[in-house]
């Protein structure tokens, strides 16, 4: 190439028409467009923004034009240039979109395929219903008190004002600890640790004793001779029996909301007096069952009611041999099964499920009751 | 307590047309535990029938039936096919008609059979629900008793509901139809017709002659004379109806009379043979080395606490449990000496407990007798004698009676009130008090309350009121005098008074007050980490489970213990469940081993489970716990012995894992679960409660010998996981390489800290560095590791063991441990020479101790 041209006829410069550069600008768009994929999309860009691409070519040539025709073509130039530039950009940012969504699709896997890391295990329900029930005492203020099960025969019957030959004593069916006179029984109920409390803590008490209590009863579908019980002591000023029904009321409904029905009716147990027992409505045939021989009921054979435990106003003699002024305090306890309580509110219908410590019925609970 | 409406309906003046199942909602509410109510599922058409004709007809299969006619009052006679033969022509028979139903839900229809069609059939007493009466045939009538056509339902009073009655040990007199009548009267505000209330006709003196030497064992004594009985009588339908409906078998007139006033007085009558009896009647203890043949024809050996009813011959019964052979009466009595008395319950109670026989005449004497009764009750049992067997009652009588009155007690007016926190008038207390039989007086000015104080609902005091009794206005804090009714001992103490006064009031109308509780500090520290210990094995996939703690040498052999292990050391039970299982465990393993041969037994081969539970473990020196006094506080020394008498009982956790931690799959191959699953689940325990165990290898049954580790905290031992040993999974039936784990969850609790205080960390870089020291094979990774610490010194952030080498590259009986070493300045970033000190430093300490010799390359 001579010098510049400076007979220049821009009419005559074909890349530097306007007619030509859109024509380019319009041809390396579609181009674009029709690349199908990164790879084409690349050819494009060599052929239409290569150092050999026209429009590149085209840009050369403004320095060869007059002054007064440089300003327009560069103009012209710059803003096909700058579409094709634009143009590129978009449409790689769309193919390479559409690049990874596919990549991905290929990475899908199954979701629902199990994996070797454990599973989660299971408590067994009854030390997460002794758990709920200490949970609804301690969110009252009380305190949740333990003792030992081989236990001291007068802290598991004398100091309960079960007197030595009275059939109270005999009723409760205790395991004996060797030898014969030993004075200490697999305790019968939780009972003892309310003597405990009595013996170690000072007024005001308000106690939760849950534990495993012995009786020489053999294994049935309702009868276990290991058992969960969970009992209740309170020694305050001013304790009445309406403080113990409000309590159970409270238990009751923490336990099982509402529907299922309490009540109360005299009974007799020598650690309090007046005692009570404490009935819930048979879970399963709701009372239905009651003279309906058509319907009976397993469960609460036929009775509409189970027995869920016992309660009363503290016999003052227990109090007095456990060292609590009676000219100042009263009290109430109360006591039930958690077997039973099991039973009822969830619907287990063998004792023998709780006791056999088959994996599958803690499992089916989880941590959760 | 077996009660018939029929027998209650007696006594007390029920409406018409109660039921049994309303009459036990209503006892029930007062308080008595009525078990069941068996209600009659008889019904008619059942008749009296007159028989008209009958012929024999013998039959092929050797019996002969009878064809007979028999006028029920219609027009035409009923034809019936017979099979027995004890009736005549003109006998009353009980005639069940096509359509009825007999009890057990037997259907009648007319039907063919012996060649006619039988409409309908003579009854026979078991046929109709009145047991087997002896008779061996059907039912006759008394002559005159009933007219041809009667129903024979209501003549025979046999659809009657019966009450089952779980007397309450408080509640002795509700072991008679007397005392349930008494609670159904006030029940329903009825009149009660006390069956006691007899017409006496003894003279007080002259009878069988008794001398009592035991006066507080024995308190009263009454015997009546009857003479002349037919004892081969039978004892009149009714009372057999009743005897049995009440769970007794009729035997004969003698004895039935007695068991049927005892029924329903509540009251244990004894009769003698009077031709039987030689000489005074003496009750004393028994002498050492006596003996009774009692009435079950046992050969009793007395003790000499035994009370024993004598003749000049010996003992002739055990006070108030069961009379002996040689006196009882038989069909060839014609006299009788009935005997009634009043017993000590606890002389009774130890009696019948020590000779293994509970009577119903125990039963009652165990829950105190009306002492009042005893004349009442002889008087009853002559009448009924002389009416139904003939006898002649001779007016001579003997009664010995030295029984106290019973104390009157005095109480505050408003004490019930107080004790239910409920608005019961004085006015509702006195009543309820004189309804359960009690006498309630104003107290003298000077008399004071037993200092037992009842609680107090604050809104109840204004609403108690005032109340007369006799001429005297009661005001709240006025004292009452009450004297309880002869048949209720149990009422002592003014509690006792208020029960009876609430349950008349109503446990539902008492009101229902949440107490407020002061301020709790929740759950214990231990509570909490035995939850957080629990938590921490379910997140690791491990289930909870319950196993009886009863264990026997079967299963100590099972888990491989030498003769001398102290763990055969164990508290044992007098009367344990089965014999072969008499033992408390005294780990838990004994019995969560068994747990896991059933799961295993019943498919789930897969196992991780764990347990906690008490083990029990007997101390060097056992003495026997005392029995303080329970009318005070014992003794702080004495309530230490009680403590100390017992056997050591802490809180263990077990652990079995057996197969597969990690089952195969679509990933890969599983994992099975092996002794380092199981020492890592210990060292999870331990963390989860904040305890820093140390561990090693130690020999223990029941694990693998080479791969058992022992934890211990601050020296002391507490603890055991790994391998099981292959003998003992076969004897449990567990998969091979089965481990466990048991650890003192007591002892890892208290190991863990009170607080923890925050360190800080440092931002700069670490420098990390990896060491191979070849050491002896027998030579701990933990000691080594522990080595290397100590030498690093506080620049070492921490040391991990990446890489254990076995192999001819080292050498025999060697091994090759890798380590990966951290260190970190707390203020500035380390110096190579200083990491390479430090380095060197650690390394030596191993090199000093084991012999140990850097790997290089």
């Amino acid at each position: 190439m001579s010098g510049p041209n400076t007979d220049y006829d821009p009419v005559e410069v074909t890349p530097l028409h306007a007619e030509e550069v859109e024509r380019t600008r319009d041809e390396a768009l579609t181009a674009f467009t029709e690349a199908a994929d990164l790879a084409a999309l690349q050819e494009a860009k060599v052929t239409y923004l290569g150092d050999k691409s026209p429009i590149v070519l085209a840009n050369r040539e403004i320095g060869a034009l007059p002054p007064q025709a440089r300003k327009e073509a560069g103009q012209r130039i710059g803003a096909a240039r700058k579409a094709i530039n634009e143009g590129f950009t978009s449409r790689l940012a769309v193919l390479e979109a559409a690049h990874e969504e596919q990549l991905l699709a290929t990475e899908r896997v199954d979701v629902t395929l199990p994996w070797h890391t454990p599973q989660l295990g299971a408590r067994h329900p009854l030390s997460l219903i002794s758990e709920q029930v200490a949970d609804v005492f301690t969110a009252l203020g009380w305190d949740v008190a333990e003792g030992p099960e081989v236990e001291a025969e007068w802290l598991n019957f004398d100091a309960l004002n079960f007197q030595p030959d009275h059939p109270a004593r005999q009723m409760q069916d205790t395991f004996f600890v060797e030898p014969a006179g030993s004075g200490k029984v697999l305790r019968t109920h939780t009972s003892p640790v309310q003597a405990r409390s009595m013996l170690t803590r000072k007024p005001p008490i308000y106690v939760i004793c849950p534990g495993r209590v012995f009786r020489t009863d053999e294994l049935d579908a309702t009868h276990t001779p290991v058992f969960y019980q969970v009992e209740g002591l309170v020694v305050d000023e001013g304790i009445t029996l309406a403080h113990l029904k409000g309590t159970l009321d409270h238990f009751v409904v923490s336990m099982f909301g509402e529907g299922l029905e309490a009540r109360l009716r005299p009974n007799f147990f020598p650690f309090t007096e007046p005692s009570a027992e404490v009935d819930l409505l048979c879970f399963v045939c709701r009372g239905a069952s009651v003279g309906n021989p058509d319907r009976p009921c397993r469960t609460c054979g036929s009775e509409g009611w189970i027995e869920w435990g016992g309660c009363g106003v503290v016999n003052p003699r227990v109090l007095q041999a456990n060292g609590i002024d009676t000219d100042r305090y009263s009290g109430f306890a109360f006591g039930m099964g958690l077997e039973r309580t099991l039973m009822f509110r969830n619907g287990v219908e063998d004792m023998r499920d709780m006791v056999e410590g088959d994996v599958r019925f803690s499992r089916q609970f989880g941590m959760e009751i | 307590m077996r009660v018939p409406l029929s027998w209650l309906r007696e006594y007390a003046d029920l409406p018409d047309g109660v039921t049994g199942r309303e009459v036990a909602e209503q006892l029930i509410r007062a308080g008595l535990e009525v078990e069941t109510v068996e209600e009659s599922d008889l019904t008619g058409p059942l008749v009296v029938g007159k028989v008209l004709t009958y012929e024999n007809e013998p039959q092929k299969n050797g019996k002969t039936i009878r064809w007979c006619s028999l006028d029920i009052g219609k027009d035409e006679p009923q034809w019936v096919v017979c099979g027995a033969h004890n009736f005549e022509v003109g006998d009353l028979v009980v005639v069940v008609l096509p359509g009825a139903v007999l009890p057990g839900g037997f259907a009648i229809s007319a039907r063919k059979t012996y060649g006619h069609v039988s409409n309908g059939m003579i009854c026979s007493s078991a046929e109709l629900g009145l047991g087997d009466d002896g008779m061996h045939g059907i039912v006759v009538l008394e002559a005159g008793e009933a007219t041809p056509g009667d129903d024979a339902i209501e003549l025979l009073a046999l659809r009657d509901d019966v009450l089952d009655i779980a007397v309450t040990p408080d509640r002795g007199y509700c072991l008679s139809i007397r005392g349930v009548a008494r609670e159904a009267a006030t029940a329903y505000g009825v009149e009660l017709k006390d069956p006691a209330d007899l017409a006496l006709d003894g003279s007080g003196s002259g009878g069988y002659p008794v001398r009592v030497e035991d006066s507080e064992a024995c308190s009263v004594f009454v015997t009546r004379t009857v003479t002349g009985i037919d004892a081969k009588a039978l004892s009149p339908r009714w009372m057999q109806k009743r005897l049995l409906a009440s769970g007794m078998r009729p035997i004969s007139i003698g004895v039935d009379v007695t068991n049927y006033v005892m029924l329903e007085l509540g009251q244990p009558i004894h009769g003698y043979d009077k031709g039987q009896l030689s000489g005074e009647i003496v009750v004393r203890r028994a002498n050492a080395g006596e003996k009774l043949v009692t009435l079950d024809d046992q050969t009793r050996e007395l003790d000499t606490e035994d009370l024993l009813i004598t003749d000049d011959s010996g003992a002739i019964g055990v006070a108030g449990v069961m009379g002996g052979a040689s006196t009882e009466i038989s069909d060839a009595t014609t006299d009788v000496v009935i005997e009634a008395a009043h017993f000590d319950p606890i002389v009774i109670a130890r009696a019948s407990r020590r000779h293994k026989l509970s009577s119903e005449a125990s039963r009652r004497f165990e829950r105190e007798v009306d002492p009042l009764l005893p004349r009442y009750a002889a008087q009853r049992v002559a009448d009924l004698l002389a009416e139904y067997a003939g006898g002649t009652i001779l007016p001579d009588e003997t009664v010995v009676d030295t029984h106290p009155a019973p104390a009157p007690v005095n109480l505050r007016a408003d004490h019930a009130a107080r004790v239910a926190g409920a608005p019961i008038t004085l006015e509702e207390t006195v009543r309820h008090l004189e309804s359960v039989g009690c006498t309630v007086e104003a107290a003298a000015a000077d008399a004071t309350a037993a200092p037992l104080a009842a609680g107090v609902h604050a809104p109840v005091l204004a609403a108690v009121g005032t109340t007369t009794v006799g001429t005297a206005n009661v005001q709240a804090d006025d004292l009452l005098t009450v004297t309880p009714p002869s048949w209720r001992p149990d009422l002592r103490d003014p509690n006792d008074f208020a029960e009876e006064a609430i349950r008349l009031f109503g446990f539902d109308n008492v009101p229902s007050i949440l107490p407020a509780a002061p301020g709790g500090q929740g759950l214990t520290v231990s509570q909490k980490r035995r939850r957080r210990v629990a938590t921490a094995l379910v997140g690791a996939g491990l289930t909870e489970v319950v196993s009886y703690p009863f264990t026997g040498e079967a299963d100590f052999d099972a888990m491989g213990l030498p003769a001398d292990d102290n763990r055969r050391t164990t508290v044992k039970l007098v009367n344990p469940l089965s014999d072969e299982e008499p033992s408390m465990q005294t780990m838990l393993l004994a019995t969560l081993l068994r747990t896991a041969e059933r799961n295993v037994g019943r498919g789930a081969t897969d196992l991780a489970i764990f347990q906690t539970g008490l083990v029990f473990l007997p101390k060097a020196e056992t003495k026997p716990a005392p029995l303080p006094s329970v009318a005070h506080r014992p003794s702080d020394a004495e309530i230490q012995s009680l403590y100390d008498a017992l056997p050591d009982q802490p809180l263990h956790i077990g652990v079995v894992l057996t197969g597969s931690l990690t089952p195969t799959g679509w990933w890969g191959k599983g994992r099975p679960a092996g002794w380092a699953d199981a020492v890592q689940i210990g060292r999870v325990i331990a963390s989860a409660v904040g305890a820093e165990p140390v561990v090693k290898n130690v020999e223990l049954a029941p694990w693998h010998p080479g791969r058992c580790a022992e934890f211990s905290v601050d020296g002391k031992v507490v603890g055991h996981a790994g391998e099981l040993h292959p003998k003992v999974c076969q004897a449990f039936g567990l998969p091979v390489r089965s481990s466990a784990v048991e650890l003192d969850l007591d002892a890892l609790i208290a190991a863990g800290p009170e607080s923890i205080a925050a360190h800080p960390f440092s931002s700069y870089p670490v420098a990390k560095e990896d060491v191979a020291l070849i050491v002896a094979a027998d030579v701990a990774a933990a000691d080594v590791q522990a080595a290397l610490a100590e030498g690093a010194g506080e620049l070492l952030e921490s040391v991990r063991l990446f890489d254990v080498y076995t192999g001819e590259q080292i050498g025999e009986g060697k091994k090759s441990l890798a380590f990966a070493l951290r260190f970190r300045a707390p203020d500035r970033t380390l110096k190579e020479n200083e990491v390479a000190d430090a380095r060197q430093a650690a390394v030596q300490v191993a090199v000093d101790r084991f012999n140990a010799v850097q790997r290089v390359g």
